[in-house]
Protein backbone atom coordinates (compact mmCIF):
# COMPACT_ATOMS: atom_id res chain seq x y z
CA UNK A 1 0.00 0.00 0.00
CA UNK A 2 1.15 3.35 -0.79
CA UNK A 3 1.66 5.88 1.48
CA UNK A 4 -1.07 8.01 2.08
CA UNK A 5 -0.26 11.66 0.72
CA UNK A 6 -1.77 14.89 2.50
CA UNK A 7 -3.13 17.76 0.55
CA UNK A 8 -3.06 21.03 2.73
CA UNK A 9 -5.38 23.78 1.33
CA UNK A 10 -5.52 27.12 3.15
CA UNK A 11 -7.42 30.40 3.24
CA UNK A 12 -5.42 33.82 4.76
CA UNK A 13 -6.87 31.96 8.48
CA UNK A 14 -7.25 28.53 8.24
CA UNK A 15 -5.52 25.61 6.90
CA UNK A 16 -7.67 22.26 6.02
CA UNK A 17 -5.31 18.73 6.12
CA UNK A 18 -6.89 16.45 3.70
CA UNK A 19 -5.78 12.62 3.74
CA UNK A 20 -7.03 9.55 4.50
CA UNK A 21 -5.40 9.37 7.97
CA UNK A 22 -7.79 12.31 8.86
CA UNK A 23 -11.57 12.56 8.81
CA UNK A 24 -13.43 13.04 5.80
CA UNK A 25 -13.26 16.92 4.49
CA UNK A 26 -16.56 18.13 3.13
CA UNK A 27 -16.21 20.69 -0.05
CA UNK A 28 -19.98 22.29 -0.14
CA UNK A 29 -21.32 21.87 -3.54
CA UNK A 30 -23.97 24.83 -3.20
CA UNK A 31 -22.03 28.35 -4.84
CA UNK A 32 -22.53 26.63 -8.17
CA UNK A 33 -25.77 28.21 -10.62
CA UNK A 34 -25.40 25.13 -12.98
CA UNK A 35 -28.74 23.14 -12.37
CA UNK A 36 -29.85 25.98 -9.85
CA UNK A 37 -32.20 28.20 -11.28
CA UNK A 38 -32.50 30.13 -8.51
CA UNK A 39 -28.89 30.98 -7.75
CA UNK A 40 -28.25 31.70 -11.68
CA UNK A 41 -30.91 34.31 -11.92
CA UNK A 42 -29.99 36.18 -8.98
CA UNK A 43 -26.43 36.34 -9.92
CA UNK A 44 -27.74 37.33 -13.36
CA UNK A 45 -29.82 40.18 -11.32
CA UNK A 46 -26.13 41.02 -9.79
CA UNK A 47 -27.83 39.64 -6.03
CA UNK A 48 -25.07 37.85 -3.95
CA UNK A 49 -27.48 37.74 -0.79
CA UNK A 50 -28.36 33.74 -1.67
CA UNK A 51 -24.40 32.95 -2.28
CA UNK A 52 -23.38 34.86 1.16
CA UNK A 53 -26.64 32.70 2.34
CA UNK A 54 -24.99 29.52 1.15
CA UNK A 55 -21.67 30.07 2.08
CA UNK A 56 -22.47 30.73 5.93
CA UNK A 57 -24.97 27.65 6.04
CA UNK A 58 -22.70 25.00 4.28
CA UNK A 59 -20.17 26.25 6.77
CA UNK A 60 -22.41 26.01 9.91
CA UNK A 61 -23.29 22.43 8.37
CA UNK A 62 -19.60 21.38 8.38
CA UNK A 63 -18.15 22.08 5.10
CA UNK A 64 -14.13 22.58 5.79
CA UNK A 65 -14.00 24.05 1.96
CA UNK A 66 -16.37 25.66 -0.04
CA UNK A 67 -16.86 25.35 -4.21
CA UNK A 68 -17.37 28.14 -6.09
CA UNK A 69 -18.39 28.71 -9.38
CA UNK A 70 -19.58 31.14 -11.20
CA UNK A 71 -20.71 29.75 -14.87
CA UNK A 72 -23.60 32.03 -15.76
CA UNK A 73 -24.02 32.38 -20.16
CA UNK A 74 -23.32 35.26 -21.14
CA UNK A 75 -21.31 36.93 -18.13
CA UNK A 76 -18.42 38.22 -18.02
CA UNK A 77 -17.14 35.19 -15.97
CA UNK A 78 -13.81 36.15 -14.42
CA UNK A 79 -15.30 39.67 -12.86
CA UNK A 80 -18.31 37.57 -11.71
CA UNK A 81 -16.03 34.88 -10.25
CA UNK A 82 -14.38 37.59 -8.21
CA UNK A 83 -17.13 39.23 -7.00
CA UNK A 84 -18.47 35.93 -6.15
CA UNK A 85 -15.27 34.60 -4.78
CA UNK A 86 -15.18 38.31 -2.84
CA UNK A 87 -18.36 37.57 -1.01
CA UNK A 88 -17.71 34.19 0.09
CA UNK A 89 -14.58 35.46 1.54
CA UNK A 90 -16.08 38.26 3.48
CA UNK A 91 -18.60 35.90 4.68
CA UNK A 92 -16.61 32.33 5.87
CA UNK A 93 -13.02 31.76 6.49
CA UNK A 94 -13.08 28.96 4.99
CA UNK A 95 -10.18 27.63 2.24
CA UNK A 96 -11.85 27.75 -1.12
CA UNK A 97 -12.26 25.43 -4.08
CA UNK A 98 -12.31 27.91 -7.58
CA UNK A 99 -14.61 25.73 -10.29
CA UNK A 100 -14.51 27.07 -13.55
CA UNK A 101 -13.59 25.57 -16.55
CA UNK A 102 -12.32 29.60 -18.13
CA UNK A 103 -8.36 29.60 -17.65
CA UNK A 104 -9.23 33.36 -17.44
CA UNK A 105 -11.33 33.67 -14.96
CA UNK A 106 -9.23 30.92 -13.13
CA UNK A 107 -6.09 33.72 -13.25
CA UNK A 108 -8.24 36.30 -12.44
CA UNK A 109 -9.82 34.18 -9.02
CA UNK A 110 -6.31 33.38 -8.21
CA UNK A 111 -5.01 36.79 -8.64
CA UNK A 112 -7.55 37.53 -5.80
CA UNK A 113 -7.12 34.85 -3.32
CA UNK A 114 -5.89 34.83 -0.21
CA UNK A 115 -3.91 31.39 0.83
CA UNK A 116 -3.18 28.35 -1.01
CA UNK A 117 -6.58 27.54 -2.98
CA UNK A 118 -8.05 23.96 -4.75
CA UNK A 119 -8.36 24.61 -8.21
CA UNK A 120 -11.45 22.47 -10.14
CA UNK A 121 -10.10 21.08 -12.11
CA UNK A 122 -7.72 20.13 -15.11
CA UNK A 123 -8.70 16.79 -17.14
CA UNK A 124 -6.60 14.06 -19.00
CA UNK A 125 -7.05 16.56 -22.61
CA UNK A 126 -3.50 17.76 -23.57
CA UNK A 127 -5.27 21.72 -24.08
CA UNK A 128 -6.68 21.05 -20.10
CA UNK A 129 -3.44 20.06 -18.94
CA UNK A 130 -1.58 23.00 -21.01
CA UNK A 131 -3.50 25.84 -20.01
CA UNK A 132 -4.08 24.75 -16.33
CA UNK A 133 -1.01 23.07 -14.70
CA UNK A 134 1.19 26.22 -15.49
CA UNK A 135 -1.31 27.98 -13.25
CA UNK A 136 -1.47 25.86 -10.42
CA UNK A 137 2.41 25.95 -10.37
CA UNK A 138 2.65 29.80 -10.70
CA UNK A 139 0.04 30.50 -8.23
CA UNK A 140 0.84 27.26 -5.64
CA UNK A 141 -2.53 25.71 -5.13
CA UNK A 142 -3.69 22.33 -5.24
CA UNK A 143 -5.29 21.04 -8.27
CA UNK A 144 -8.43 18.81 -8.98
CA UNK A 145 -7.80 16.08 -11.74
CA UNK A 146 -10.76 14.75 -13.59
CA UNK A 147 -10.65 11.09 -15.22
CA UNK A 148 -11.78 12.20 -18.57
CA UNK A 149 -9.52 13.00 -21.45
CA UNK A 150 -9.89 13.65 -25.42
CA UNK A 151 -12.02 10.71 -25.78
CA UNK A 152 -14.09 11.27 -22.98
CA UNK A 153 -14.90 9.11 -19.81
CA UNK A 154 -13.46 5.76 -20.30
CA UNK A 155 -15.54 3.08 -19.00
CA UNK A 156 -13.25 1.13 -17.14
CA UNK A 157 -11.43 1.79 -13.35
CA UNK A 158 -8.32 0.90 -15.59
CA UNK A 159 -8.48 3.21 -18.00
CA UNK A 160 -9.78 6.08 -15.53
CA UNK A 161 -6.39 5.07 -13.54
CA UNK A 162 -3.99 5.80 -16.62
CA UNK A 163 -5.24 9.34 -17.29
CA UNK A 164 -5.35 10.03 -13.51
CA UNK A 165 -1.38 8.56 -13.73
CA UNK A 166 -1.36 10.99 -17.37
CA UNK A 167 -2.20 14.33 -15.12
CA UNK A 168 -0.08 13.18 -12.20
CA UNK A 169 2.85 12.85 -14.20
CA UNK A 170 2.13 16.04 -15.94
CA UNK A 171 2.08 18.29 -13.12
CA UNK A 172 5.52 15.91 -11.45
CA UNK A 173 7.09 17.50 -14.68
CA UNK A 174 6.38 20.92 -13.52
CA UNK A 175 7.16 20.54 -10.20
CA UNK A 176 3.70 19.93 -8.50
CA UNK A 177 3.96 17.27 -5.76
CA UNK A 178 1.84 14.39 -6.22
CA UNK A 179 -0.12 15.61 -2.41
CA UNK A 180 -1.43 18.70 -4.49
CA UNK A 181 -3.21 16.55 -7.58
CA UNK A 182 -6.63 15.26 -6.09
CA UNK A 183 -8.03 12.64 -8.00
CA UNK A 184 -11.92 12.61 -9.16
CA UNK A 185 -12.51 9.68 -10.35
CA UNK A 186 -16.33 10.38 -11.91
CA UNK A 187 -19.93 8.91 -10.76
CA UNK A 188 -21.76 8.85 -13.57
CA UNK A 189 -25.75 8.15 -13.15
CA UNK A 190 -26.26 4.86 -11.70
CA UNK A 191 -30.21 5.94 -13.12
CA UNK A 192 -28.71 5.11 -17.06
CA UNK A 193 -26.11 2.53 -16.13
CA UNK A 194 -26.36 -0.03 -13.34
CA UNK A 195 -22.49 -0.15 -13.57
CA UNK A 196 -21.27 3.71 -13.44
CA UNK A 197 -21.31 3.56 -9.31
CA UNK A 198 -19.25 0.23 -8.97
CA UNK A 199 -16.65 1.69 -11.61
CA UNK A 200 -16.30 4.71 -9.83
CA UNK A 201 -15.36 2.76 -6.71
CA UNK A 202 -13.27 0.61 -8.52
CA UNK A 203 -11.46 3.56 -9.70
CA UNK A 204 -10.91 5.01 -6.44
CA UNK A 205 -9.27 2.32 -4.88
CA UNK A 206 -7.23 1.93 -7.77
CA UNK A 207 -5.93 5.38 -7.74
CA UNK A 208 -5.63 5.56 -3.90
CA UNK A 209 -3.64 2.19 -3.96
CA UNK A 210 -1.15 3.62 -6.73
CA UNK A 211 -0.19 6.81 -5.76
CA UNK A 212 -1.86 7.80 -2.49
CA UNK A 213 -3.37 10.75 -3.89
CA UNK A 214 -6.30 12.43 -2.24
CA UNK A 215 -9.97 11.61 -3.98
CA UNK A 216 -12.55 13.83 -4.76
CA UNK A 217 -16.21 13.06 -6.39
CA UNK A 218 -19.10 14.78 -6.95
CA UNK A 219 -21.68 12.27 -5.14
CA UNK A 220 -24.99 14.48 -6.12
CA UNK A 221 -25.14 12.79 -9.81
CA UNK A 222 -25.09 8.94 -8.61
CA UNK A 223 -28.84 8.84 -8.47
CA UNK A 224 -29.99 11.14 -10.99
CA UNK A 225 -33.19 9.59 -12.24
CA UNK A 226 -33.98 7.38 -9.41
CA UNK A 227 -36.31 7.75 -6.37
CA UNK A 228 -35.22 8.54 -3.04
CA UNK A 229 -31.78 10.11 -3.90
CA UNK A 230 -30.54 11.23 -0.39
CA UNK A 231 -31.10 7.45 0.95
CA UNK A 232 -28.36 6.37 -2.57
CA UNK A 233 -26.00 9.48 -2.03
CA UNK A 234 -25.60 8.79 1.88
CA UNK A 235 -25.18 5.26 1.28
CA UNK A 236 -22.67 5.34 -2.00
CA UNK A 237 -20.53 8.41 0.05
CA UNK A 238 -20.27 5.86 2.95
CA UNK A 239 -19.12 3.31 0.63
CA UNK A 240 -16.87 5.62 -1.77
CA UNK A 241 -15.19 6.54 1.54
CA UNK A 242 -14.15 2.92 3.06
CA UNK A 243 -12.65 3.19 -0.81
CA UNK A 244 -10.76 5.86 -0.50
CA UNK A 245 -12.23 9.16 -1.24
CA UNK A 246 -11.12 11.68 0.95
CA UNK A 247 -12.70 15.03 -0.09
CA UNK A 248 -16.14 14.65 -1.40
CA UNK A 249 -17.82 17.77 -2.88
CA UNK A 250 -21.31 17.59 -1.79
CA UNK A 251 -24.40 19.15 -0.40
CA UNK A 252 -23.63 19.48 3.88
CA UNK A 253 -26.81 20.50 4.63
CA UNK A 254 -28.49 17.44 3.85
CA UNK A 255 -28.90 15.09 7.27
CA UNK A 256 -27.88 12.61 5.18
CA UNK A 257 -25.18 13.13 3.87
CA UNK A 258 -23.94 14.61 7.51
CA UNK A 259 -24.34 11.22 9.07
CA UNK A 260 -22.97 9.32 6.69
CA UNK A 261 -20.03 11.28 6.32
CA UNK A 262 -19.68 11.50 10.27
CA UNK A 263 -20.66 7.51 10.52
CA UNK A 264 -17.97 6.46 8.06
CA UNK A 265 -15.83 8.47 9.95
CA UNK A 266 -16.33 6.49 12.93
CA UNK A 267 -16.53 3.41 11.48
CA UNK A 268 -12.90 4.42 9.83
CA UNK A 269 -11.61 4.77 12.79
CA UNK A 270 -11.03 8.92 12.57
CA UNK A 271 -13.26 9.69 15.37
CA UNK A 272 -11.48 8.98 18.78
CA UNK A 273 -14.09 7.81 21.74
CA UNK A 274 -16.85 8.69 18.73
CA UNK A 275 -16.32 12.45 20.14
CA UNK A 276 -17.52 14.20 16.74
CA UNK A 277 -20.24 11.38 16.10
CA UNK A 278 -21.49 12.25 19.69
CA UNK A 279 -21.20 16.27 19.58
CA UNK A 280 -23.02 16.12 16.07
CA UNK A 281 -26.09 14.12 17.46
CA UNK A 282 -26.40 16.70 20.43
CA UNK A 283 -26.08 19.33 17.84
CA UNK A 284 -29.21 17.38 15.85
CA UNK A 285 -31.20 17.03 19.34
CA UNK A 286 -31.02 20.73 20.55
CA UNK A 287 -31.93 21.87 17.04
CA UNK A 288 -35.01 19.49 17.09
CA UNK A 289 -35.75 20.47 20.23
CA UNK A 290 -35.84 24.05 19.16
CA UNK A 291 -37.83 23.82 16.02
CA UNK B 1 -58.66 -4.09 -29.53
CA UNK B 2 -56.97 -7.21 -29.72
CA UNK B 3 -56.03 -8.53 -26.99
CA UNK B 4 -51.96 -9.41 -28.62
CA UNK B 5 -51.79 -5.62 -29.12
CA UNK B 6 -52.99 -4.60 -25.46
CA UNK B 7 -50.54 -6.93 -24.18
CA UNK B 8 -47.79 -5.44 -26.55
CA UNK B 9 -48.74 -2.15 -24.64
CA UNK B 10 -48.17 -3.53 -21.60
CA UNK B 11 -44.56 -5.27 -22.12
CA UNK B 12 -43.73 -1.62 -23.01
CA UNK B 13 -44.73 -0.24 -19.60
CA UNK B 14 -43.28 -2.73 -17.84
CA UNK B 15 -40.17 -3.10 -20.15
CA UNK B 16 -40.11 -6.56 -20.44
CA UNK B 17 -37.75 -7.14 -23.73
CA UNK B 18 -38.04 -11.14 -23.46
CA UNK B 19 -41.92 -11.30 -24.65
CA UNK B 20 -41.61 -7.98 -27.49
CA UNK B 21 -40.36 -10.26 -30.86
CA UNK B 22 -43.00 -12.80 -29.95
CA UNK B 23 -45.86 -10.58 -29.30
CA UNK B 24 -44.86 -8.49 -32.50
CA UNK B 25 -44.67 -11.61 -35.03
CA UNK B 26 -48.40 -12.96 -33.04
CA UNK B 27 -49.36 -9.56 -34.14
CA UNK B 28 -48.62 -9.44 -37.82
CA UNK B 29 -49.81 -13.25 -38.15
CA UNK B 30 -52.93 -12.48 -36.75
CA UNK B 31 -53.23 -9.74 -39.64
CA UNK B 32 -52.87 -6.55 -38.42
CA UNK B 33 -50.74 -4.11 -40.18
CA UNK B 34 -47.32 -2.75 -39.21
CA UNK B 35 -48.85 0.67 -38.61
CA UNK B 36 -51.66 -0.75 -36.71
CA UNK B 37 -49.20 -2.25 -34.50
CA UNK B 38 -46.95 0.61 -33.85
CA UNK B 39 -50.28 2.72 -33.29
CA UNK B 40 -52.15 0.55 -31.01
CA UNK B 41 -49.66 -1.61 -29.39
CA UNK B 42 -46.11 0.55 -28.96
CA UNK B 43 -48.08 3.76 -28.70
CA UNK B 44 -50.01 3.36 -25.91
CA UNK B 45 -47.26 2.07 -24.25
CA UNK B 46 -44.49 4.78 -24.46
CA UNK B 47 -47.70 7.52 -23.59
CA UNK B 48 -48.36 5.79 -20.59
CA UNK B 49 -44.63 5.84 -19.68
CA UNK B 50 -44.33 9.73 -20.79
CA UNK B 51 -47.16 10.90 -18.80
CA UNK B 52 -46.34 8.80 -15.25
CA UNK B 53 -42.29 9.50 -15.73
CA UNK B 54 -43.57 13.80 -16.78
CA UNK B 55 -46.05 12.81 -13.02
CA UNK B 56 -42.55 11.59 -11.38
CA UNK B 57 -44.17 7.86 -10.89
CA UNK B 58 -41.71 6.31 -13.25
CA UNK B 59 -38.03 6.77 -13.15
CA UNK B 60 -35.14 6.99 -15.86
CA UNK B 61 -33.84 3.12 -15.53
CA UNK B 62 -37.50 2.06 -16.28
CA UNK B 63 -38.25 4.60 -19.06
CA UNK B 64 -34.80 3.19 -20.78
CA UNK B 65 -36.12 -0.62 -19.42
CA UNK B 66 -39.36 0.32 -21.90
CA UNK B 67 -37.52 2.04 -24.52
CA UNK B 68 -35.53 -0.92 -25.02
CA UNK B 69 -38.67 -3.51 -25.18
CA UNK B 70 -40.23 -0.79 -28.05
CA UNK B 71 -36.65 -1.16 -30.34
CA UNK B 72 -37.13 -4.33 -30.32
CA UNK B 73 -40.47 -4.72 -31.51
CA UNK B 74 -39.74 -1.22 -33.82
CA UNK B 75 -36.65 -3.29 -35.73
CA UNK B 76 -39.15 -5.63 -36.70
CA UNK B 77 -41.89 -3.17 -37.96
CA UNK B 78 -39.51 -0.59 -39.39
CA UNK B 79 -39.00 -2.21 -42.40
CA UNK B 80 -42.34 -2.76 -43.15
CA UNK B 81 -43.39 0.36 -42.39
CA UNK B 82 -40.53 1.62 -44.48
CA UNK B 83 -42.07 -1.15 -47.61
CA UNK B 84 -45.57 -0.11 -47.08
CA UNK B 85 -44.46 3.78 -47.42
CA UNK B 86 -46.26 4.81 -44.59
CA UNK B 87 -45.51 8.64 -43.14
CA UNK B 88 -44.27 8.55 -39.70
CA UNK B 89 -45.40 11.59 -37.51
CA UNK B 90 -42.12 13.58 -38.64
CA UNK B 91 -37.81 13.43 -38.32
CA UNK B 92 -36.73 14.58 -35.36
CA UNK B 93 -32.40 15.29 -35.14
CA UNK B 94 -31.12 15.42 -31.58
CA UNK B 95 -27.66 16.20 -30.00
CA UNK B 96 -26.00 17.15 -26.88
CA UNK B 97 -23.76 20.47 -28.01
CA UNK B 98 -20.16 21.63 -28.41
CA UNK B 99 -18.40 20.69 -25.16
CA UNK B 100 -21.07 19.08 -22.91
CA UNK B 101 -20.95 15.24 -22.55
CA UNK B 102 -24.19 14.53 -20.60
CA UNK B 103 -26.55 13.17 -22.64
CA UNK B 104 -28.96 10.74 -20.34
CA UNK B 105 -31.54 13.51 -20.95
CA UNK B 106 -31.35 13.88 -24.62
CA UNK B 107 -31.32 10.13 -25.42
CA UNK B 108 -34.71 9.59 -23.43
CA UNK B 109 -35.86 12.68 -25.83
CA UNK B 110 -34.88 10.33 -28.38
CA UNK B 111 -36.74 7.61 -26.67
CA UNK B 112 -40.04 9.58 -26.35
CA UNK B 113 -39.69 11.12 -30.10
CA UNK B 114 -40.07 7.32 -30.99
CA UNK B 115 -42.54 6.23 -28.79
CA UNK B 116 -44.20 9.09 -30.37
CA UNK B 117 -44.38 7.64 -33.77
CA UNK B 118 -41.16 10.07 -35.08
CA UNK B 119 -38.19 8.85 -36.87
CA UNK B 120 -35.20 10.15 -34.84
CA UNK B 121 -31.72 10.37 -35.58
CA UNK B 122 -29.31 11.28 -32.92
CA UNK B 123 -25.93 13.15 -33.59
CA UNK B 124 -24.76 12.36 -30.28
CA UNK B 125 -22.60 14.37 -28.07
CA UNK B 126 -20.25 17.38 -28.23
CA UNK B 127 -22.06 17.98 -31.35
CA UNK B 128 -19.96 20.82 -33.32
CA UNK B 129 -22.34 23.58 -34.62
CA UNK B 130 -21.46 22.38 -38.30
CA UNK B 131 -22.70 18.99 -37.61
CA UNK B 132 -25.89 20.10 -36.80
CA UNK B 133 -26.02 21.70 -39.90
CA UNK B 134 -24.78 19.32 -41.85
CA UNK B 135 -27.58 16.97 -40.08
CA UNK B 136 -30.43 19.62 -40.80
CA UNK B 137 -29.13 19.68 -44.60
CA UNK B 138 -28.89 15.99 -45.01
CA UNK B 139 -31.26 14.58 -42.51
CA UNK B 140 -33.96 17.26 -43.21
CA UNK B 141 -35.81 17.00 -39.42
CA UNK B 142 -38.51 18.55 -39.23
CA UNK B 143 -37.57 19.31 -35.45
CA UNK B 144 -34.40 19.95 -34.46
CA UNK B 145 -33.59 19.28 -30.00
CA UNK B 146 -30.34 20.64 -29.06
CA UNK B 147 -29.50 19.78 -25.43
CA UNK B 148 -27.02 21.42 -22.83
CA UNK B 149 -26.54 20.60 -18.87
CA UNK B 150 -23.96 23.18 -18.10
CA UNK B 151 -24.25 27.22 -17.96
CA UNK B 152 -20.71 27.08 -19.63
CA UNK B 153 -21.99 25.01 -23.02
CA UNK B 154 -25.72 26.45 -23.17
CA UNK B 155 -24.46 29.06 -25.65
CA UNK B 156 -23.22 26.73 -27.82
CA UNK B 157 -27.11 26.41 -28.72
CA UNK B 158 -27.19 30.10 -29.61
CA UNK B 159 -24.12 29.25 -31.96
CA UNK B 160 -25.30 26.41 -33.44
CA UNK B 161 -28.97 28.35 -34.44
CA UNK B 162 -26.71 31.40 -35.85
CA UNK B 163 -24.17 28.88 -37.82
CA UNK B 164 -27.85 27.03 -38.93
CA UNK B 165 -29.17 30.49 -39.78
CA UNK B 166 -26.02 31.16 -42.01
CA UNK B 167 -26.74 28.14 -43.96
CA UNK B 168 -29.92 29.50 -45.19
CA UNK B 169 -31.57 26.59 -43.28
CA UNK B 170 -33.01 27.79 -40.25
CA UNK B 171 -36.70 28.14 -41.96
CA UNK B 172 -36.73 24.65 -42.75
CA UNK B 173 -36.71 23.57 -38.99
CA UNK B 174 -38.47 23.91 -35.92
CA UNK B 175 -35.46 24.41 -32.96
CA UNK B 176 -36.29 22.73 -29.73
CA UNK B 177 -33.94 23.12 -26.51
CA UNK B 178 -33.22 22.10 -23.34
CA UNK B 179 -31.28 20.77 -20.33
CA UNK B 180 -30.79 21.55 -16.71
CA UNK B 181 -29.80 25.09 -16.79
CA UNK B 182 -32.00 26.40 -19.89
CA UNK B 183 -35.25 28.09 -19.29
CA UNK B 184 -38.09 29.21 -21.63
CA UNK B 185 -36.27 33.11 -21.47
CA UNK B 186 -33.05 31.22 -22.22
CA UNK B 187 -34.78 29.83 -25.65
CA UNK B 188 -36.73 33.34 -26.76
CA UNK B 189 -33.45 34.48 -26.54
CA UNK B 190 -31.89 32.76 -28.72
CA UNK B 191 -34.61 32.60 -31.17
CA UNK B 192 -35.35 29.03 -30.27
CA UNK B 193 -38.53 27.73 -31.09
CA UNK B 194 -39.24 25.95 -27.69
CA UNK B 195 -38.17 24.85 -24.27
CA UNK B 196 -39.35 21.29 -22.98
CA UNK B 197 -38.73 20.74 -19.35
CA UNK B 198 -38.41 17.05 -19.48
CA UNK B 199 -38.26 13.98 -22.63
CA UNK B 200 -42.27 13.48 -22.28
CA UNK B 201 -42.73 17.25 -23.09
CA UNK B 202 -40.36 17.28 -25.55
CA UNK B 203 -42.10 14.61 -27.75
CA UNK B 204 -45.19 16.52 -27.42
CA UNK B 205 -44.24 19.79 -27.77
CA UNK B 206 -42.23 18.42 -31.15
CA UNK B 207 -45.64 17.17 -32.04
CA UNK B 208 -47.28 20.39 -31.36
CA UNK B 209 -44.19 22.58 -33.50
CA UNK B 210 -44.89 20.30 -36.68
CA UNK B 211 -48.77 20.51 -36.58
CA UNK B 212 -48.50 24.95 -36.16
Amino acid sequence: MTENLTTTISSASQTVEISRDFPTVMIGERINPTGRKKVLAALQEGDFSIVKQDAILQVEAGAKILDVNAGVPGADEPELLKQVMQMVMDATDVPLCIDTADPEALRAALEIYEGKPLINSVNGEDKSINAILPLVKEFNAAVIGLCMDDTGIPSTPEDRLAVAEKIITHADKLGIPAEDVIIDPLALTMGSDHNAGRIALETIELVAEKFGVNITMGVSNISFGLPDREYINSTYLAMAIYAGLTCPITNPLVTEIQTAVQAADLSMGRDEYGSRWIKAYRERQKKESES
Amino acid sequence: MSETLSKLSTAVIEGDLEVMEDLTSQALDEGKEAQEVLNEGLMPGMDHVGVEFKAGNMFVPEVLRSARAMQASMSILRPLLTESGVELAGKVLLGTVKGDLHDIGKNLVAMMCEGAGFEVKDLGKDVEPDVFVEGVRDFGPDVLGMSALLTTTMRAMEHTIKSIEEAGLRDQVKILIGGAPVTQSFADQIGADGYASNAASAADLAKKLISA
